[in-house]
């Protein structure tokens, strides 16, 4: 074989080269190493406010001048990105005990569905106080707060898919790997994270898309007399709203779109061109994705080298025999297995009747029959309002998405923008569609109520799209030479073959939307404040009068809610329409 | 004798293809032809067979036949008027089946009545008759996930039957099925026909499989690929039911063999003078594979000279996967193509023999001396200072010969040849070439 075969790669190709030649950098080595190192100083700079001192009572001042925005964004940035990060260690720990641990999955899991249909913005609510009171008198605390906001919003499907996939690594690679003795640890890294990558990358991107939503929100928050108020877009939204300032909100439109395009481009373009490659279809697929900035990162000599060698340190990690030894076999000598899980289902039966204990204590004796009923009634209203919109946007958007998905060059320039839209945080739109109401005096309760579809009935869109483009082409082949009729066309042809994208795009947007219902029901301009009561609308007041009690009472009635529809209508949906749909 | 389906020859035919030209439109500006210059009558009462390599554009042409795509230039007549876009009394059969997962058998069978707008009642009849007609009786409830695949085809001819087409087309309806179900649906399907069961007058059947060809059709189209276009008719003037081992049958295939292999030396030999033969396509075909086939053409009882066609039976290989392999060892020297025959040359004998390591250097030698492209690409890298080159720079050099399809395949040829040889490497990651080594 090749002459070179003993040496390690790297060398390898540079004898093959000439050393000199193959150390020079080129000229996309200079491209490349301007943007790492922007990118890196202004992270920095982002992150080094972030340790800088607060104080509860005064909280800074925002400036509404547009040469402010830049820091304001990149603030927002940052914490995004710490939050993603977050995410990802979440995911790779908590997903691989529940997937490697039966008796964890058995109570990781479920927790991990209530967790999904608990909103983000009830989480900030409690946990902003917690924060602030760990680091007393520094920004951090408030910061730690917001993006534990949006780290809610990111986590939870993240770490599914990867128990997903997890629990669905093949067979005979996994016994490859078992042959090969490779210990745990390797097998974690050089098998089960590889194959579980497209998946984990596709729902980092949906947590993204939803994320920029939250980290607006969760910028300026006060809870009853604590007032937090953390430098960024969403904050200076905010103080806009506060001045009554359209041109002001007009400029953060702008700044949140380049981030989003930026971010996009710079971060999740070159991850997903790269993922690719542990895509397990041993076909190759039609459409490769491609990235400018990995091809110029791969294409660069000098920095090539450089990820060269981190990536062998990574694997050198990778690689180190680590060997977790189960902690099982004296209690499965001592006791049988049956008894060890009753053991722990006690315990765990018992964990949760404390804190069920505890809350009824906490929330117990301030919350009253009426109260009862209000947030029932105001539940019921909410939860038509979600119904009637996702049926809404379902009828313009379903048809709208079969006509561009048929249409390959119409999807490709459509597709990047739905994508946009469903990213990009409605919330700074909110200011726009209130100036309008407000002038038209036109009734809040209508009206406020298409804001909380705002932002994701995109979801549908583009969710639609997918579907119809990947409608197999024998299939239309078949039904244009049947001359099939228009309305058994949609009936039996098209709208069947869509319905499982359409169902993952609902279920996404209708969850999207009970998130969207606290900021959207109850929105203000200036002084003039309107409300559209609705669940969300009473979480919102409730926040702001700091009353905890009915907080939590109004967050665990929407918490019911989402898990109700999840499991008694969407994924009954989803499991029908992803049974039909197989052939095999 | 298919004669009891002849009626007179003067009648207006089923089909008439004249001067159809079918182009798709290249990302650089001209484009690329698939069919050129197609002339075919179908008349009533015959089966008529489009024989031909993947790239022959025979699917498309049967896609023109049946409205679903439209010429470039060129008209298309069904039953005397002009064709534009599908019409009552085509129905197409389709190599994938194309049955929709949702639907039951019957409901799948009964979308090809749509069209017809007839009571529920009387569709629900006529559904139901086709179904039993096709042999799927019992199964009307079943789900196509929960048949088999010749089950699956039969509901694909129940559905195209059952609106009593005139003209039937049929593309590659068998191929997508094991050798067993494929046999037993043929025959099926030629008993109806024989016995006037169907109301079709005339069948166009696309298939790649010469046998299969010999076997249904009265009369076969052989065609040529870039661009597709017609190199021969044969007639098959054979009763039904035939002998596959009847000598006429034999001899019949055979000749389609020679004219195939005919074509293909003739054809990469005028491939030669484009662009200095490196714009000349190469046949898809791993290295294994030319080792294997050198091997066993080496060994008794063919001992370096064997007929394609009887390679084709104990290889179990069809002709689409058996003539590009001719092809890539005609297009490296290692073989004679000829006449439905494929002959060792010296160095074709000398490779069968050879260990790993001496295969590597000839395949090399070879590579170097008869595919232009090849050598090109190592000129480049070995001109080169950074010995890299972009795949991209390959591609658009192609493209200006061949479809943006024909040129990733055979670049993508190159590279596992070249990877073999060790003549020089690719990078996917960095879609670049480099110097192996």
């Amino acid at each position: 074989m090749a002459d070179a075969g003993s040496l390690p790669r790297a060398h390898g190709a540079g004898l093959a080269a000439g050393r000199w030649h193959e150390r020079t950098p080129n000229w996309r080595d200079i491209v490349a190493v301007l943007l790492l190192l922007a990118t890196l100083i202004l992270l920095g700079a982002g992150a080094r406010q972030m340790v800088a001192p607060f104080v509860l009572a005064r909280p800074p001042q925002i400036s509404l001048a547009p040469s402010a925005l830049p820091m304001y964004t990149l603030r927002t940035v940052v914490r995004m990105l710490a939050a993603l990060l977050a995410s990802l260690v979440f995911t790779l720990t908590y997903a691989t005990i529940a997937a490697k641990s039966r008796r964890a999955e058995l109570v990781l899991i479920p927790l991990l569905d209530v967790l999904q249909s608990v909103p983000v913005l009830g989480y900030l609510s409690f946990t902003v106080v917690f924060f602030v009171s760990l680091f007393p008198g520094s920004v951090l605390g408030p910061e730690l707060a917001a993006i534990f906001a949006i780290f809610t919003s990111q986590a939870w499907n993240m770490a599914f898919s990867f128990y997903q996939a997890l629990r669905t690594v093949p067979t005979d690679l996994d016994e490859a790997s078992r042959s090969l003795r490779a210990t745990p640890w390797q097998r974690f890294w050089r098998l089960e994270v590889p194959f579980a990558m497209p998946g984990l990358v596709w729902n980092m991107m949906m947590s993204m898309s939803g994320g920029w939503f939250f980290v607006v929100a969760s910028e300026a928050i006060s809870v009853g007399e604590i007032q937090v108020v953390l430098p960024g877009v969403g904050s200076y939204v905010a103080t806009a709203i506060e001045h009554r300032d359209l041109a002001a909100v007009g400029y953060a439109i702008i700044a949140m779109t380049l981030a989003i395009v930026a971010y996009d481009q710079l971060l999740f373009r070159p991850i997903v061109a790269w993922a690719d490659k542990f895509r397990f279809e041993q076909a190759a697929a039609q459409v490769v994705p491609h990235s400018w900035l990995l091809d110029l990162l791969r294409r660069t000599r000098f920095l090539n080298r450089l990820f060269e060698r981190a990536g062998s340190c990574a694997e050198g990690i990778a690689r180190w025999p680590l060997t977790f030894r189960p902690a099982a076999p004296w209690s499965r000598r001592l006791l049988p297995r049956n008894i060890v899980d009753a053991l722990w289902l006690t315990a765990v039966g018992a964990m949760i009747a404390y804190v069920i204990a505890r809350l009824v204590h906490f929330a117990g004796p301030e919350l009253t029959r009426s109260d009862l009923q209000i947030v029932a009634g105001q539940g019921a209203l909410t939860f038509l309002r979600v119904l009637i919109l996702i049926a809404l946007a379902s009828l313009v958007w379903v048809p709208i998405g079969v006509a561009i998905g048929l249409r390959p060059r119409l999807t490709a320039f459509v597709q990047p923008i739905a994508q946009f839209l469903a990213a990009f945080p409605a919330n700074l739109l909110f200011p726009v569609a209130v100036v309008l109401i407000v002038r038209y005096h036109l009734a809040p309760k209508l009206w406020l109520t298409p804001l909380m579809i705002l932002g994701t009935q995109w979801y549908i869109l583009f969710n639609v799209i997918a579907g119809a483009s990947a409608f197999p082409s024998d299939l239309r082949e078949a039904a244009a030479s049947l001359r099939v009729r228009p309305a058994r066309w949609w009936r039996e042809v098209m709208l069947p073959g869509v319905f499982p994208y359409y169902v993952t795009g609902a279920i996404t947007a209708s969850g999207g939307a009970w998130n969207a219902s606290i900021v959207s029901e109850s929105v203000s301009w200036g002084p003039t404040h309107l409300s559209a009561s609705g669940l969300g609308a009473y979480i919102a007041q409730m926040t702001a009068a700091g009353d905890y009690p009915r907080i939590a009472l109004g967050i665990a009635v929407m918490s019911m809610l989402v898990i109700a529809t999840n499991r008694l209508l969407w994924r009954p949906l989803y499991t029908l329409a992803e049974r039909r749909t197989r052939l095999d | 004798m298919t004669g009891q389906h002849m009626a007179d020859n003067s009648a207006i035919p089923v089909l008439e293809l004249s001067k159809v030209c079918k182009s798709f439109a290249k990302a650089s500006g001209d484009p690329v032809p698939v069919l050129a210059d197609i002339d075919v009558t179908l008349r009533e009462g015959e089966i008529l067979g489009l024989l031909g390599r993947s790239g022959s554009g025979k699917s498309t042409l049967l896609r023109i036949a049946g409205g679903l795509v439209s010429p470039t230039s060129g008209a298309v007549r069904y039953r005397g008027d002009a064709l534009s876009g599908p019409a009552p009394g085509i129905a197409v059969v389709f190599q994938t089946f194309a049955l929709y997962p949702w639907l039951t058998v019957l409901q799948n069978v009964e979308l090809g009545l749509d069209a017809l707008k007839l009571p529920a009642t009387e569709g629900l009849a006529k559904a139901v008759a086709a179904i039993d007609l096709i042999g799927l009786d019992g199964f009307q409830s079943a789900y196509p996930r929960e048949l088999s695949g010749g089950m699956r085809q039969r509901v694909g001819f129940a559905r195209a039957l059952v609106s009593d087409p005139i003209l039937l087309l049929m593309d590659e309806p068998f191929s997508e099925l094991d050798v067993l179900t494929a046999d037993t649906l043929r025959t099926d399907f030629l008993d109806l026909w024989v016995e006037h069961q169907l109301s079709t007058k005339a069948v166009l059947m696309v298939t790649h499989n010469i046998d299969e060809a010999v076997l249904m059709c009265d009369r076969i189209l052989v065609l040529l690929s870039h661009p597709g276009r017609i190199a021969a008719e044969i007639p098959v003037p054979l009763a039904h039911p035939r002998d596959r081992l009847d000598s006429e049958f034999r001899s019949i295939v055979d000749d389609i063999y020679a004219i195939l292999t005919a074509r293909l030396t003739e054809s990469a030999q005028t491939r030669h003078a484009l662009h200095g033969g490196v714009a000349q396509p190469l046949p898809h075909v791993s290295t294994n594979r030319i080792g294997g086939f050198v091997e066993t053409v080496a060994s008794p009882p063919y001992l370096g000279c064997a007929e394609l066609a009887e390679l084709g039976r104990k290889l179990a290989l069809e002709v689409n996967e058996l003539l590009p392999v001719a092809e890539a060892l005609h297009v490296l020297e290692f073989a004679d193509v000829k006449d439905g025959r494929v002959r060792l040359t010296a160095a074709g004998r000398v490779y069968a023999h050879s260990g790993t390591d001496d295969r590597k250097r000839q395949f090399r030698e070879h590579l170097l001396r008869f595919v232009p492209l090849a050598a090109h690409i190592r000129r480049v890298l070995d001109d080169r200072e950074s010995h890299t080159a972009p795949r991209a720079r390959f591609d658009f050099e192609l493209q200006d010969h061949l479809s943006k399809d024909d040129a990733r395949r055979t670049l993508n040829t190159a590279i596992g040849w070249a990877r073999y040889a060790e003549l020089f490497s690719y990078d996917d990651r960095a879609r670049q070439f480099t110097l192996a080594r």
